[in-house]
C-alpha cells in the first residue's frame, strides 16, 4: 500500500451540505420539493396531471406527500422530445446532453449554466471522497460528446483542482503511452475500460501493476463487486463506484467514499425512493427495489418520481466517515431485465456473477427460459448456456462435470434457483457489439415484467 | 516414452465431430488413434496424431478449444488375462487411471493400450520396474503403418 493511498483520506468536498444533520436535511429536502413543485407545473405533462389530481405546492406539506406527484418515464420524455420537460426558455440553456439509446430513441437532456455549476459540484463530493486531491493529475478515459460521463467528470475534476488528461475513450495503446510518460494517480472511465486497459498493457509486455495509477473511479455500466476486485488486483489500484444516469444529471447521483459502504446519495439535490417495480411501493430498507428519482434542483429539466429501471438497495445507517446522506448499494439490475422463473426474480447479472465467481473471467452466457408441458400444468425451466474457454477445459470428464456442477451450485447460492448449465463450444453464442442480449424466453408471457 | 494427446471440447449435436476433423484432414495430419468421452451434453475428443503441434494450430485456428496431455502408450499380450496383468501392477503401486483406450494393434499378438493417469512420469517408473515399456512416439508411429 502506497503511503498517500486514498482510504487515508477523509476530506469532504461540502462538509455543510455532506453532514448535515436528518432533520436538517429533510427540511432542506422539503422545501425545495415544494420549491420544485411550485414551478414544475408549467410543464404540460406534469401540468395536466395536478390539475387532475389537484396538487399544489401547498398540498405538499411532509416528504411523504412525494407520493402524491406522478412517475415519469423514459418514454414520457420520447413522447416529448426533445424539449417537453423543460422549465426554463431556450436561450438559457447552456449545453445538451443525450442518452445512448441503446434501448430506443435517444433522449436529450438540457443544462442550465447553475445546472453544470451543480454538476461540477457533485461530481467534486464524490471524487474527493474517494481520496482525489488537488495535486493528482487524473486521466479520463470516458466518451466525451453527448454521454455524460466525459464532460461531468471533466469538470467535477477541474472543480477540485487536479490536472485533467481528457484522454476519451478508445485507443488503448495511446491510454498507455499517455499513462506512462504524464504519470496520472487517478484514472477515470468504465469498469469493463480499465480491465481492457490491463489486457492492452500485458500485450506490450507491460505489468499493469507497474502503471502510475492509485486509485480509480469507475461507473457508467453496472458491475459486480467481483469486478471490482479483478481491476483491483490487475492494475493494483483501488476501485471506486458512483453512479448517475444523464436524464437526472449524469454521474454524481451518488458515489462511493473511503468506507466503500455503498454509495452516498446526494440527497439535498435528489430524492431517491426505492420501490417495488410492479406494485410501485416502497420496499423495505435494505431490500433490492427499483430506484425512482426526483431531481429536486434541477433548473433546466427537473424531474418527478423519474422511474430509473435500476434496482439497488438503500440504506440508512450512519457511515463512519460522518457523511449523512442516504447511501445505495451497486445497481444490481435492471427492472425491464427481471425475469420472474418459478415465482424467483432472477436478473442477468446475477448469472454474471455466478460465472466469476467460477472462473474468475466475464464468459460468454446465453440464458434460455421455456415452460414446457401443457398450459398450467408446467414449471419454467432455466437454462444457461456458458461458452467453453481454454482456462475452463480439461481432458477429464469428471472435471468438466464438477465445473457444470460447480457453475450450478454458484448460480443457486446467488440467485436461489436451479438452473440446467450447458456448456458450449466456444464462439458458438451471438456476439454484441452494443448492449448484449442475454435472454431468450420462450413462455410467452404476457403478464410477464414489461417496460412500459 | 510419453506422448502427447490433444482433447477438444465438442458440443453433443449432429455433425459436431465432422469439422474438427476434416480441419486436420485438410492439413494432411493422419490420426493414429482417437476417442471420445460423451455425455448427453456435450463431449470431449481425444486424438494421438504424429504432428500433435501443428494439429493443435490448426484445430485452435478452427476455433476450438484445445487442450495437450501427456498419455502413456503400452503395449500388452493380446491373449486373455494381458491387461489384466499390466493393471494389477498398476493397482499394486497404487498408480490411479483417469482414463484409459485402446489402440489398433500392429501385431496380431500385441494389443496397445493408451493410459491418462494422474503423474505419468511415476506410472511409467511403476511399469519399468516391472519390466513393461511404454512405447514411443517413433515405435507407435511404425505401427500406425
Amino acid at each position: 500500500m502506497q503511503d498517500s493511498s486514498p482510504a487515508s483520506h477523509t476530506a469532504i468536498w461540502d462538509t455543510e451540505a455532506e453532514t448535515l444533520p436528518t432533520p436538517q436535511r429533510q427540511a432542506l429536502q422539503l422545501e425545495r420539493l415544494q420549491a420544485l413543485v411550485a414551478r414544475i407545473g408549467q410543464v404540460p405533462f406534469y401540468r395536466s396531471h395536478f390539475l387532475r389530481h389537484d396538487i399544489s405546492p401547498a398540498r405538499i406539506r411532509t416528504l411523504d406527500d412525494l407520493h402524491r406527484l406522478p412517475f415519469t418515464t423514459k418514454e414520457d420524455l420520447r413522447r416529448h422530445h426533445p424539449f417537453g420537460f423543460l422549465t426554463v426558455p431556450r436561450s438559457d440553456v447552456a449545453r445538451i446532453h443525450g442518452s445512448s439509446g441503446t434501448t430506443g430513441t435517444p433522449t436529450f437532456v438540457a443544462y442550465t449554466k447553475k445546472d453544470l455549476t451543480l454538476w461540477a459540484d457533485l461530481c467534486a463530493r464524490f471524487l474527493v471522497a474517494g481520496g482525489l486531491q488537488p495535486q493528482h493529475t487524473v486521466q479520463v478515459a470516458f466518451g466525451y460528446g453527448l454521454f455524460t460521463g466525459g464532460f461531468g467528470l471533466h469538470y467535477g475534476i477541474e472543480r477540485v483542482g487536479a490536472a485533467i488528461i481528457p484522454a476519451a475513450a478508445g485507443n488503448t495503446r495511446r491510454q498507455l503511452t499517455i499513462m506512462r510518460e504524464l504519470n496520472p494517480e487517478v484514472l477515470i472511465c468504465t469498469p469493463s475500460y480499465a480491465l481492457t486497459i490491463a489486457d492492452g498493457a500485458r500485450e506490450l509486455g507491460i505489468d499493469p501493476r507497474s502503471l502510475p495509477i492509485r486509485f480509480g473511479h469507475f461507473g457508467g455500466e453496472p458491475w459486480t463487486e467481483d469486478l471490482r476486485l479483478e481491476i483491483e488486483q490487475q492494475l493494483d489500484i483501488q476501485a471506486f463506484n458512483n453512479y448517475g444516469l444523464s436524464e437526472v444529471i449524469g454521474p454524481g447521483v451518488s458515489g462511493e467514499c473511503s468506507e466503500r459502504t455503498g454509495m452516498h446519495i446526494q440527497d439535498d439535490h435528489f430524492l431517491v425512493e426505492c420501490l417495488d417495480s410492479e406494485t410501485l411501493e416502497p420496499v423495505p430498507e435494505g431490500e433490492p427495489g427499483e430506484l425512482v428519482i426526483t431531481s429536486l434542483t434541477r433548473e433546466a429539466m427537473p424531474l418527478l418520481r423519474y422511474r430509473t429501471r435500476d434496482i439497488a438497495r438503500l440504506y440508512r445507517d450512519p457511515c463512519p466517515c460522518g457523511r449523512t446522506s442516504l447511501r445505495m448499494s451497486r445497481v444490481t439490475g435492471r427492472s425491464d431485465d427481471m425475469l420472474i422463473i418459478r415465482g424467483v426474480n432472477l436478473f442477468p447479472s446475477q448469472i454474471e456473477e455466478a460465472l466469476l465467481r467460477v472462473e474468475g473471467t466475464t464468459a460468454h452466457y446465453l440464458i434460455e427460459v421455456d415452460r414446457p408441458g401443457t398450459p398450467g400444468r408446467s414449471m419454467d425451466e432455466l437454462t444457461v448456456k456458458v461458452e467453453i474457454h481454454r482456462e475452463m477445459f480439461s481432458d477429464r470428464m469428471d472435471r468438466m462435470q464438477a465445473l457444470r456442477e460447480r457453475i450450478g451450485s454458484e448460480i443457486h447460492a446467488i440467485a436461489g434457483i436451479r438452473a440446467r448449465v450447458e456448456l458450449v463450444e466456444p464462439r458458438s453464442l451471438e456476439r454484441f457489439v452494443g448492449k448484449a442480449k442475454r435472454v431468450i424466453d420462450r413462455r410467452n408471457l404476457n403478464d410477464g415484467p414489461k417496460a412500459p | 516414452m510419453k506422448l502427447q494427446q490433444l482433447s477438444l471440447f465438442l458440443e453433443n449435436r449432429p455433425g459436431r465431430l465432422d469439422a474438427p476433423l476434416e480441419a486436420i484432414a485438410a492439413a494432411g495430419i493422419n490420426i493414429l488413434t482417437l476417442s471420445l468421452a460423451d455425455t448427453a451434453q456435450f463431449g470431449i475428443l481425444r486424438l494421438i496424431v504424429r504432428d500433435w503441434d501443428k494439429a493443435k494450430q490448426v484445430l485452435e485456428d478452427g476455433g476450438w478449444v484445445v487442450n495437450l496431455t501427456e498419455v502413456v502408450a503400452v503395449d500388452v499380450e493380446d491373449r486373455p488375462g494381458g491387461l489384466a496383468e499390466v493393471l494389477k501392477v498398476l493397482d499394486q503401486a497404487g498408480v490411479n487411471i483417469e482414463y484409459m483406450y485402446a489402440f489398433s494393434s500392429y501385431r496380431p499378438d500385441k494389443a496397445i493400450l493408451i493410459f491418462r493417469f494422474e503423474d505419468p512420469d511415476q506410472a511409467v517408473k511403476v511399469l519399468l520396474d516391472q519390466g513393461i515399456r511404454a512405447l514411443d512416439g517413433d515405435e507407435l508411429i511404425h505401427a500406425d503403418g
